[in-house]
């Protein structure tokens, strides 16, 4: 589970550097059978993946604590299990099975997990800013000294809801960040093309403090992460985070022929000098935290971890067709 | 309901005291909008109530309907009971996403792990020479989506016991007040503790020719034209389903049944609306037992006009209705 930090923000313990290693390489591991799954044709839905972003999700979930709250997106797998989700329940839901965190009335888009404070990923872009924003208001009210935390791609910046529930949360001086992820393109078109003027601005102009870091560096994530976190804690209020990152596959797994709005080539740049997962096994290395075998050691056993995840998904029943009229009301 | 009834309020002052009531009786109860603190919103319900529970608790917002519908529904989730003030019921189009998408959906997407125990407040009706922006009655909209709950109450003692027990339910609730009759119309409420459950209708006069089965401001134009219909000898039963969603089916057949007439009158717009759903409740439940088609009469298919003449001409009125009934009642 996430290690409780006491340590300076700036500096990694070694326990937790390992640890944002191992649930990288998880969300990773994780999102490959999703892929596999899904062009095995035994997903149902819809399949957007995270590879590429591990990073973000990792370096903000290791700085809250369980009982924080996070809202997702409809790219919401890394923000589930980086906030401590099981993958078996992960993978039951996103095959619709009984087992599956929401009965399998969610689906990949919407899981939710009252016990890692993940209030539910979101298939409307922008949909969960007013949430997070509540559930901070809510941890004001109660003074249980919790932080919401929105995860949102750079989409959702075209969303009226982020201006007003910016203006509100600052106004009230409300523990909510607000993390766009910044992987270049809304669905199908690069973000220059629907992004007027500078994305910091749009939270420094409601006195908000926002900061951009390198979306694919995990220890500076985590640093920023800490310190914006740890202030909205003290009652500092809200912040933006920026962080600037690569969306590695199509906006969906069947978005498959790209070559229309991005390059191979930039593809290939990204993932092979920027990727979040082999820029920080390098820096564990060089670093002396760590030796390859371990590293390699502890690939095999999350590739294992999955694969039985994904084994258990498969081999669960469906939910009873009475399960279609439940929880309509509380 | 007790006995009591010895104290003549107002629809507001009715609606103000279960929530000064539910306040003082859970501290997780809290109220968000626009102009609902020092103001007590420009209708002057909510007045008085910052006085005695502070801007901790009655918090006055930018101008900003789905930002704070939002921020409420992400504090319902996570342990508060917000109510929700939306000015003019015309402006719920503004929180539509949060409600139909997110409040609506989350218990039911999240597999029954996440509740959403919110009420918003707006109003409906016209008649105040609003033009059609500030004029529609839109709950019919809200009726549409599985996973809300719509109240709809016609007296001061409905709206106390209603609000009480929407407040303390454990799903996002819709509760819609006439504007007409928040300070026009007075009632008997109960001085003891009450509540009234939801998906219970009110027979709100006992008749035996036709049923005519009415919601908010028309339960006052229904009771008028069973005044003038007593006149011509014609008994007519004046049924409030009080609430929407959940609905008190079993009362409107059962009236149905006995007086074998039915006329359905709201004041939403009257095609695709309420009156169609409830009429069609009717229809189904009681074919056999009516003397006569099951009439609907609802606003007219327009926006709702500014000038005076035109918009009068808009909303169902005790004549239309009687002369409906009368009809209805010399054919079968």
């Amino acid at each position: 589970m996430t290690p409780q930090t006491a340590e300076a923000i700036n500096t990694f313990s070694k326990e937790l550097a390992l640890h944002a290693y191992r649930q990288m390489v998880r969300i990773r591991m994780f999102e490959e059978q999703v892929n596999e799954l899904y062009t095995r044709a035994l997903m149902p839905g819809l399949a957007h993946l995270y590879s590429g972003e591990e990073a973000i999700a990792v370096g903000i979930c290791e700085a809250l604590k369980k009982e924080d709250y996070v809202t997702s997106t409809h790219r919401g797998h890394g923000h589930c299990l980086a906030k401590g989700a099981t993958p078996n329940l992960m993978f039951a839901e996103l095959l619709g099975k009984e087992a599956g965190y929401c009965h399998g009335k969610g689906g990949s888009m919407h899981i939710a997990d009252p016990a890692t404070g993940n209030l539910g990923a979101n298939a409307i872009v922008g949909g969960s800013m007013g949430i997070a924003t509540g559930a901070a208001f809510s941890a004001k009210y109660l003074n249980n000294g919790l932080v919401a935390v929105c995860f949102f791609g750079e989409g959702a910046l075209g969303q009226g809801l982020l201006y007003e529930v910016l203006n509100i949360a600052q106004l009230w001086k409300l523990p909510v960040i607000y993390v766009c992820e910044n992987n270049l393109y809304n669905e199908y078109t690069h973000y220059s093309e629907t992004t007027a003027g500078d994305i910091c601005a749009r939270a420094t102009a409601f006195g908000v403090k926002a900061e951009s870091v390198d979306g694919q560096d995990v220890q500076a994530v985590y640093s920023k992460a800490k310190q914006l976190i740890d202030a909205a804690r003290a009652g500092d209020g809200p912040a933006f985070l920026l962080c600037n990152t690569y969306r590695y596959t199509g906006h969906h797994v069947g978005d498959i022929n790209r070559d229309y709005y991005r390059t191979k080539q930039e593809e290939q740049e990204w993932k092979t000098r920027r990727d979040p997962i082999l820029l920080h096994g390098e820096r564990l290395l060089q670093e002396g935290l760590t030796d390859k075998a371990t590293l390699d050691a502890l690939e095999s056993e999350v590739r294992e971890e999955m694969k039985a995840a994904v084994e258990f998904a498969i081999a669960a029943p469906y939910p009873a067709l009475e399960e279609v009229e439940m929880h309509v009301y509380a | 309901m007790p006995e009591t009834t010895d104290r003549e309020l107002t629809f507001a002052q009715a609606v103000r005291e279960a929530l000064a009531e539910e306040m003082r009786h859970d501290s997780r109860v809290c109220i968000l909008g626009e102009d609902v603190a020092e103001a007590g919103t420009p209708f002057k319900v909510l007045s008085g109530l910052v006085e005695e529970f502070g801007t901790n608790r009655v918090f006055d917002t930018p101008i900003s309907e789905a930002g704070f519908t939002g921020i409420a529904v992400g504090a319902a989730m996570t342990g508060i009971r917000p109510v929700v003030d939306i000015m003019f019921g015309d402006f719920l189009t503004l929180t539509m996403d949060q409600m139909v998408n997110q409040a609506a959906k989350i218990h039911y997407m999240s597999g029954g792990k996440w509740k959403v125990p919110m009420v918003l407040r707006t109003t409906l009706g016209a008649s105040r020479r609003s033009a059609a922006q500030h004029s529609q009655s839109l709950h019919a909209w809200l009726c549409h989506v599985p996973g809300l709950k719509v109240v709809i109450p016609s007296t001061p003692a409905d709206a106390k016991g209603l609000l009480k027990t929407a407040i303390r339910d454990e799903n996002p609730i819709i509760f819609f007040e006439d504007k007409m009759m928040h300070h026009k119309l007075k009632g008997l409420v109960p001085t003891g503790e009450y509540t009234i459950p939801l998906g219970v209708a009110d027979i709100k006069r006992v008749g035996k020719d036709i049923t005519l089965v009415a919601t908010s401001s028309m339960v006052q134009v229904a009771l008028g034209a069973a005044d003038m219909l007593a006149e011509i000898g014609i008994s007519a039963e004046v049924v409030d389903p009080r609430t929407l969603w959940p609905l008190d089916e079993k009362t409107l057949i059962d009236s149905a049944k006995k007086t074998s007439r039915a006329i359905v009158i709201d004041e939403g717009y009257g095609r695709y609306g309420v009156t169609s759903e409830l009429a069609s409740v009717i229809s189904e439940g009681a074919f056999y037992d009516l003397d006569g088609p099951v009439l609907r009469m609802g606003a007219m298919h327009v926006p709702i006009p500014f000038s005076p003449p035109l918009e009068d001409l808009t909303v169902p009125t005790e004549k239309m209705l009687f002369d409906a009934a009368k009809k209805l009642c010399s054919k079968s």
